[in-house]
């Protein structure tokens, strides 16, 4: 019984429009039923205090988009809200057409690298493979099939070579490769990622790139959380501008402006701006 | 070996079972123990083992005997609501994690006495609670297939072979949610779920464990094999298997100290508590793993350790070596030696090493009268003085400090090993000609 995730698709989305005839819901009718993720007028709240408030937003097919928004802007709770990690104070979620429960397969996270402890006695083959987990189900064994498959997410982000390392024996950006390898391992139709190029080295903001392009080549809608304003119009096609409520979002070109982005930080942007500036210098990148 | 085993030694079947007891208990113990040390929950492990006293009350009054099933039930429910319990506060009354734990645990083992002075007719000696009674546990047996076996070696047997098999069947989902508990959530695995499940495990193996062995025991065989395991190894598979082992040998070992090592010190014919001893035993093996083990062993750590130190002291030399060269001096060895110790505060014997480190390597050669770099000596060193006057480039331009205050940071930035930091350095201060206090700059290979 606990295999049958992501079974009856048909008849649960042919049960949720009789449970939901049009109009019933305030946005109902704006929202494309095939969307890879429409947020429908959702509130968190964590303690009572709330920390998003209202979100409505459809996220753009095929696209690449980033999520930006100062810090306690609600990112990441965006995305562990849409993944049912943190509970709806109101609103709901949705999954090309469906609630997430029943999208699990299709959907790829990748949490915060601090997220978990890297000292754990897993090898990077280990980690990717967990990625396979959601079509594995439940009491069934990995097989040798799917470390092949974790085997090539690996590949693809370029440590084929470190599959037997333990993850503590890792850099922080092969770390958060083998992150990203674990998404791709998933073969999801939509990815969410929380700040794959925080801190990472040169090499590793590279090859998360590269990955984001051959995402889009095929077809995969990806959401980025991003905190690097400089390369959002660079990496990204469109953009999301988060502060605790949906301030804007398009494609970079028509929202990415400096009225948008300075509604989204209030007065803070030349700091943070000047600030983005000098790391980036720093860096050497 | 005289001496160590005493004259009227002798082991008797009963020896055995004790042993077998042991080990059961211990093993039964040490492998859902893995995921407490991994999940940073040991205090967990000694909070149920505590708190599952109301459980065993509790199917006592209800049941009116104190065995076998109820009393594995009456703790599996109190260790969930241990555990849940202690969730609850943490999430809905937000107190803090362990404070948590540690309300709940106490509050329930209260309750527990209070409900045992209520049925005075217990037979709860806290003494057996806390030491366990293995040398007469092993006494009341059962006979099956012409064999005398304990009832404690059943139980236990039984408990050890349900926490195999559900170790085995979730293994992947286990570690998962270990490891990754928001991934576990999001992909369907429910991590609290199976939380659940693993404090049901450790509630009833304490329960089935400690009548013979004891809570003390228990308590040390869910987290110290686990814990020695750990610095063992690098994966969880052969640290699930080795925390096994560890906790067989610690019974074994244990049963035969407990006769033997009284004798060490002048109490002949006396043996002292097994399950302390296996304890014990226990924590040698800890300590051994500690200090021998592969890639966590603080022997392994301090060579590490040494093995830096020596090469920064050969990349020290190195550099005083090169300004030498460069002033176009000659020095002798000795003088080499004391510039270096005078540089760095280095010891005359590490020196020395070093010194000869560098001469095995071929880096630099000569007698006592003169010494020099060789050809390869000069590449390494003239590596490290550019790194060195790089980095002082680097301190002062971009962050800023007075030249008369970068020489110490550049100092230990020299050393700096990491594959391409010194390109890195150099394209990013621009291949400047001279460093802050006007020296030339060597050129990169």
């Amino acid at each position: 019984m606990w295999s049958s995730l992501g079974s009856g698709r048909e008849s649960a989305r042919a049960a949720a429009k009789q449970r939901e005839p049009a109009g019933a819901l305030p946005h109902g009718s704006e929202h494309p039923p095939d969307c890879p993720l429409s947020i429908h007028d959702t509130t968190v709240a964590y303690h009572r205090k709330p920390v998003l408030w209202d979100v409505d937003y459809d996220a753009a097919a095929g696209k690449l988009t980033a999520i930006v928004g100062p810090n306690g802007a609600g990112k990441s709770t965006l995305l562990k809200a849409v993944l049912d990690l943190v509970p709806r104070a109101s609103g709901r979620v949705t999954i090309f057409g469906e609630p997430y429960r029943r999208q699990r397969e299709r959907v790829a996270y990748v949490p915060q690298r601090e997220s978990v402890d890297w000292d754990f006695p897993v090898s990077a083959l280990d980690v990717v493979t967990m990625g396979c987990y959601a079509k594995i189900g439940w009491l069934r064994p990995v097989t040798r099939a799917h470390r092949r498959t974790a085997l090539e997410a690996l590949e693809r982000v370029g440590l084929a070579e470190y599959a037997g390392r333990q993850i503590s024996q890792l850099s922080g950006g092969q770390q958060q490769r083998v992150f990203l390898a674990r998404a791709l391992a998933q073969h999801a139709d939509l990815y969410l990622m929380d700040e794959p190029f925080a801190s990472v080295d040169a090499a590793t903001e590279r090859a998360i790139v590269d990955v984001l392009r051959e995402l889009r080549r095929n077809g995969r809608t990806v959401l980025v959380v991003h905190h690097d304003l400089q390369t959002v119009p660079e990496y990204f096609d469109n953009v999301l501008l988060l502060n605790m409520r949906v301030v804007a979002h398009g494609p970079v070109g028509e929202i990415f402006t400096p009225e948008n982005l300075a509604r989204t930080y209030g007065g803070r942007l030349t700091l943070l701006d000047a600030a983005a500036h000098a790391l980036k210098r720093g860096d050497g990148a | 070996m005289i001496g160590l085993i005493p004259a009227d030694f002798a082991w008797r079947s009963g020896d055995t079972w004790t042993v077998v007891v042991g080990a059961l208990a211990a093993a039964a113990c040490a492998l859902p123990g893995n995921f407490l040390v991994l999940r940073r929950l040991s205090l967990m492990g000694d909070a149920i083992s505590h708190a599952v006293l109301p459980g065993l009350a509790a199917a006592f009054l209800i049941s009116g005997s104190l065995g076998g099933v109820e009393m594995l039930i009456g703790a599996a429910v109190v260790g969930v609501l241990t555990a849940a319990l202690t969730q609850w506060l943490h999430s809905v009354a937000r107190v803090e994690e362990s404070a948590a734990l540690g309300v709940v645990f106490s509050v329930l083992f209260a309750l527990g006495l209070v409900l045992i002075r209520q049925a005075d007719s217990i037979d709860l000696d806290p003494d057996c609670v806390l030491y366990g009674q293995i040398e007469t546990a092993v006494l009341r047996t059962t006979e099956i297939g012409g064999w005398q076996v304990p009832e404690a070696a059943l139980t236990l047997m039984g408990v050890l072979m349900v926490n195999v098999l559900v170790i085995a069947l979730l293994f992947k989902e286990l570690r998962l949610a270990a490891f990754d508990p928001a991934l576990a959530a999001a992909l369907g695995f429910r991590p609290l779920l199976l939380h659940y499940a693993l404090m049901t495990l450790v509630a009833m193996t304490t329960v089935a464990a400690f009548e013979s062995v004891g809570s003390i025991l228990v308590i040390a065989m869910l987290i110290v094999p686990a814990a020695a395991a750990r610095l063992l190894t690098d994966r969880l598979l052969p640290m699930l298997l080795l925390s096994g082992l560890i906790a067989v040998i610690g019974a074994a070992g244990g049963h035969l100290l407990a006769i033997v090592a009284p004798g060490w010190f002048g109490y002949p014919g006396v043996s002292t508590s097994t399950a302390g001893m296996i304890c014990v035993a226990v924590g040698l093996q800890f300590g051994l793993a500690l200090l021998i083990a592969p890639r966590h062993g603080l022997i392994v750590r301090s060579l590490r350790r040494a093995n830096l130190r020596a090469r920064i002291l050969r990349e020290d030399i190195l550099g005083v070596l090169y300004r030498v060269e460069e002033s176009g001096r000659e020095i002798s060895a000795a003088v080499l030696r004391s510039l270096v110790r005078a540089a760095v505060g280095s010891g005359p014997l590490a020196t020395r090493l070093a010194l000869a480190g560098l001469k095995r390597r071929g880096m630099v050669r000569g007698a006592e009268g003169r010494i020099r770099l060789t050809e390869p000596g000069s590449v390494a060193a003239r590596s490290v003085v550019r790194a060195h006057r790089l980095w002082e480039v680097y301190l002062s331009e971009r962050l800023g400090l007075r030249p008369d205050h970068v020489h110490g940071t550049a100092e230990r930035l020299e050393h700096l090993a990491a594959p391409g930091i010194r390109e890195v350095l150099a394209g990013d201060v621009g291949e400047p000609a001279r460093d802050p206090h006007g020296t030339e700059i060597p050129r990169g290979e």
